[in-house]
């Protein structure tokens, strides 16, 4: 197979940028499932939700970041209730609960996604932006505006979200929450409400990823299904709990899918992230930073 | 001492950079009464879960009747006669208490259905479920529930039987009864490795005792000379 | 003795059934029914006895039909060829999966599941020979006899898998291997300590399983005379397969069969009368009820109802 080294380059390059913006798109999951434990397959659903709603406001004149931030606090207390109902109907049970568990949120995300079909048909939408649609011009690269922002926009979040859990008080409670709860009992703290708010602050950062997904592309209501491999591919690589490695593991799942993409066109590139998740889970299923 | 029932050789387990587990080393004697101790978090379950199975020790070696067992899967280890009770009670909650024998008597005595449940019968009668035998497993209280994971390990005719704290909980006599229990299979040839938070219970009932604390074997001897040990205290009461 | 006297009556009722004159829309959408009721059986050997959720059961549906397909363009098979072969290569799959993920805890194997959904699809998407994205029209053959139409045949075929497949189910459950299967769900880490083989038993409920699934879906391109991947992969079939057993129950082999019976049913109804989404839908909503509300499913129900000593 020939190819020029140019569109190597081009590929890896759009890749590194692709690759930021899924572990973004993943870092929500990094927290409700790599730290928290919980079987959360209707993270991107609920993630695709957000951008339907951002496209709606979109509709409205508001630019899509904008409303991807204001949906943040929505999100944040639906993430709240989320996690206040599995806990109180599944995690309280123990473990003859988790079947029922993975069970309620693949029937949640498939709610989610039988509902945006009756609101919104099957049909692709898409927001308009003053920098989607056009391209950074650096020597021979083209590189689209939009892929830029969500870079951007993905870098800030990750590392917002990567200096809270390891700076703050709350934060480095989760993280704690995640290793070793008993302890955290015993120094007073309630560990179901730190799970709590570590869920609703997953679940606000996935309304914001939802925002940089619909900019970044079209959204249809079947897409969570495409983001259940790309989420937990990122998430499994990262190995569970580590914050640092989804960023690590986004660009190699980014670079690696760029590449397919560039060789064999838009056929084969939706099952790299699935590929992927197969080897690791057969391979090192810890990932490369696990705990 | 004559060959070894179970020869535990420099044997590590670490979690992520947390070291449970640093160059164990014992070895039991077939129909020895053994005793472990420790603080919580010393490594006392790890070294259990390395011996049944449950875990794989990162190095060492780990020999059963002479023969290398650390590559092997935990139900191989059950099959070749080791069994374990858990310290925090794993019944079959769906089935009753006598089913939860019969897994034992299928899977490693083979037996057919109706001499396992003869024998089951017989050892929950010796442990004192009998009356229970038909109520499911989920319905028991904790105290019930500790011994039916005895009943259950004992079920497996296991030649090293360990018991990971099986008398928390327990009031006097109850303690009592299941050192009775524990003396009697000792007597028909079966070792025993005894977990125990209870000092009086371990000290009455081993031959020999280990102290482990974080990870390291602290000390190692007969149950006045672990008792009298300076860091034995320590490790126990603190500084 | 019961059970297969039972059996036996079953399939001479739908020998005379399908001889009968009634209506031939009966036996379009007495096929599907049938067809969950397979597949619901066949997704609790894993889930329900031994507690690891599928959610990839549309891949070894759609590769059942898919190696029937290939079976009968390639030597022109007669059906029993084709079920044979399509329950062999689903079967393969089943264990492939399992021995990559069943080491591991459920959820990766559930995440697994759906990762073959796609990664099956896309190779379906582009193989030509099939047929690619657009699928492929295929001709029946005319062995119709003694029935009068080739579905009524078809809806005997199907209610003999469903014989079939709750046959395999009975067994599984009232076994040694039942035993194990439960011992597993209930605490796996106990189960692997009393000495059963924990891997070796959750690959054999995968394979069989797997197997099974694939068995319903050869019969698919025949009904259908026609086969694409959007239609085969869908979802639908994951979502359905999951939920019958659950709101059915899933300690017994019959828990399958009544959810598929009711969810079917109201599959077919609601599917004319309002929309096929809203069908969907109702299926989700269910699902997630009867989880949060009645985890026991209908059998559950019958017993707090019916209470007697087991």
């Amino acid at each position: 197979m020939f190819f020029s080294f140019d569109l190597l380059l081009e590929a890896v390059l759009f890749g590194v940028l692709l690759g930021c913006f899924y572990a973004a798109v993943s870092i929500g999951l990094s927290v409700s499932f790599g730290l928290l434990d919980v079987p959360h397959v209707a993270h991107p659903a609920v993630m695709i939700l957000g951008s339907y709603f951002t496209y709606v406001l979109a509709a409205y004149g508001l630019d899509p970041i904008v409303a991807g931030v204001l949906l943040m606090p929505v999100f944040f207390l639906l993430g709240i209730l989320i996690y206040r109902f599995y806990y109180e109907t599944f995690e309280k049970r123990g473990t003859e609960a988790s079947v029922r568990g993975l069970a309620f949120f693949f029937g949640l995300a498939f709610i989610i996604e039988v509902g945006l079909i009756l609101g919104f048909g099957v049909d692709q939408r898409t927001v308009q932006a003053a920098y989607i649609g056009s391209s950074l011009e650096l020597g021979e690269y083209r590189i689209p505006y939009r892929m830029l922002v969500a870079f951007g926009v993905a870098l800030v979040l990750t590392f917002s979200l990567t200096l809270y859990l390891s700076k703050t008080f709350t934060g480095r409670a989760i993280k704690a929450v995640a290793q070793d709860e008993p302890a955290l009992r015993l120094m007073g703290a309630n560990p179901v409400r730190i799970k709590q708010w570590a869920f609703g602050i997953a679940t606000g950062v996935s309304a914001l990823a939802g925002a940089m997904l619909i900019i970044v592309g079209p959204v249809e209501p079947a897409m969570d299904r495409l983001y259940i491999g790309r989420t937990f591919c990122v998430v499994v690589l990262a190995g569970l709990g580590s914050m640092t490695g989804t960023l690590a593991a986004g660009l190699i799942l980014g670079i690696a899918e760029s590449i397919v993409l560039m060789m064999t066109g838009a056929s084969w590139a939706p099952a790299v992230a699935f590929g992927l998740l197969l080897v690791v889970l057969g391979i090192r299923p810890q990932g490369l930073f696990g705990r | 001492m004559a060959a070894p029932l179970l020869k535990v050789q420099g044997v590590s387990k670490h979690f992520g950079g947390f070291t449970a587990l640093s160059e164990v080393s014992i070895a039991i004697a077939p129909g020895e009464r053994f005793g472990l101790i420790g603080p919580n978090g010393s490594g006392k379950t790890t070294l259990i879960n390395c011996i049944s199975g449950s875990l794989r020790n990162d190095s060492g070696s780990i020999e059963f009747e002479g023969k290398e067992i650390s590559g092997l899967a935990a139900y191989r280890r059950t099959r070749k006669g080791i069994a374990r009770s858990f310290q925090i009670p794993r019944p079959f909650h769906s089935m009753s208490v006598l089913e939860n024998l019969l897994v034992p008597y299928e899977y490693v005595v083979h037996l057919k259905q109706s001499d396992a449940e003869q024998q089951a019968m017989e050892i929950l009668r010796r442990i004192g479920l009998a009356d229970k035998a038909h109520a499911q497993a989920n319905q028991l209280s904790q105290v019930e529930l500790r011994k039916l994971e005895l009943a259950r390990a004992m079920a497996a005719r296991p030649r090293l039987l360990i018991s990971d704290e099986a008398m928390a909980g327990l009031s006097g006599s109850e303690v009592d009864e299941v050192l009775k229990i524990l003396f009697s299979l000792n007597a028909e040839g079966i070792t025993i490795i005894m977990i125990e938070h209870i000092m009086q219970a371990v000290m009455r009932f081993s031959q020999r005792v280990i102290c482990l604390d974080a990870g390291k074997i602290i000390c190692e001897g007969t149950p006045a000379t672990i008792v009298a040990n300076p860091e034995v205290q320590r490790a126990y009461l603190g500084a | 003795m019961k059970y297969w006297i039972g059996a036996a009556a079953v399939l001479v009722i739908a020998f005379l059934t399908a001889l009968s004159g009634l209506n031939e829309y009966f036996f379009y959408a007495a096929f599907i029914v049938l067809q969950f009721m397979v597949l619901a059986t066949a997704w609790n050997i894993l889930g329900g006895y031994a507690g690891y959720v599928n959610f990839g059961t549309a891949a070894f549906f759609a590769i059942g039909g898919y190696t029937a397909v290939v079976l009968f363009k390639w030597l022109g098979a007669p059906l029993a060829v084709q079920i044979a072969a399509a329950a062999l290569v689903s079967g393969l799959l089943g264990f492939g999966v399992g021995l990559l993920t069943l080491r591991l805890r459920g959820i990766f194997f559930a995440i697994a599941t759906v990762a073959i959904i796609f990664i099956m699809e896309t190779m379906m998407v582009n193989w030509r020979y099939v047929g690619g994205a657009t699928g492929l029209q295929l001709l029946r053959p005319d062995v119709t006899q003694p029935f009068a139409s080739y579905t009524r045949m078809l809806f005997v075929v199907m209610a003999l898998l469903v014989v079939i497949a709750v046959s395999v189910a009975r067994y599984v459950q009232i076994s040694w291997i039942g035993r194990g299967l439960r011992a597993i769900r209930d605490s796996e880490e106990a189960a692997e300590c009393s000495g059963v083989p924990t891997l070796k038993l959750k690959l054999f409920a995968c394979t069989v399983s797997g197997a099974l699934m694939g068995a319903a879906g050869a019969p698919m391109p025949m009904y259908l005379s026609f086969i694409e991947p959007a239609s085969s992969f869908n979802l639908n079939y994951s979502v359905s397969a999951l939920a019958m057993p659950m709101i059915g129950g899933t300690v017994h082999w019959i828990g399958p069969v009544i959810g598929a019976l009711l969810l079917g049913s109201i599959q077919q109804i609601v599917t004319v009368t309002i929309s096929s989404e809203i069908n969907v839908l109702v299926i989700g909503v269910l699902l997630v009820l009867f989880v949060v509300f009645a985890p026991d499913g209908v059998l559950g129900l019958f017993k707090k109802l019916w209470p007697r000593r087991s």
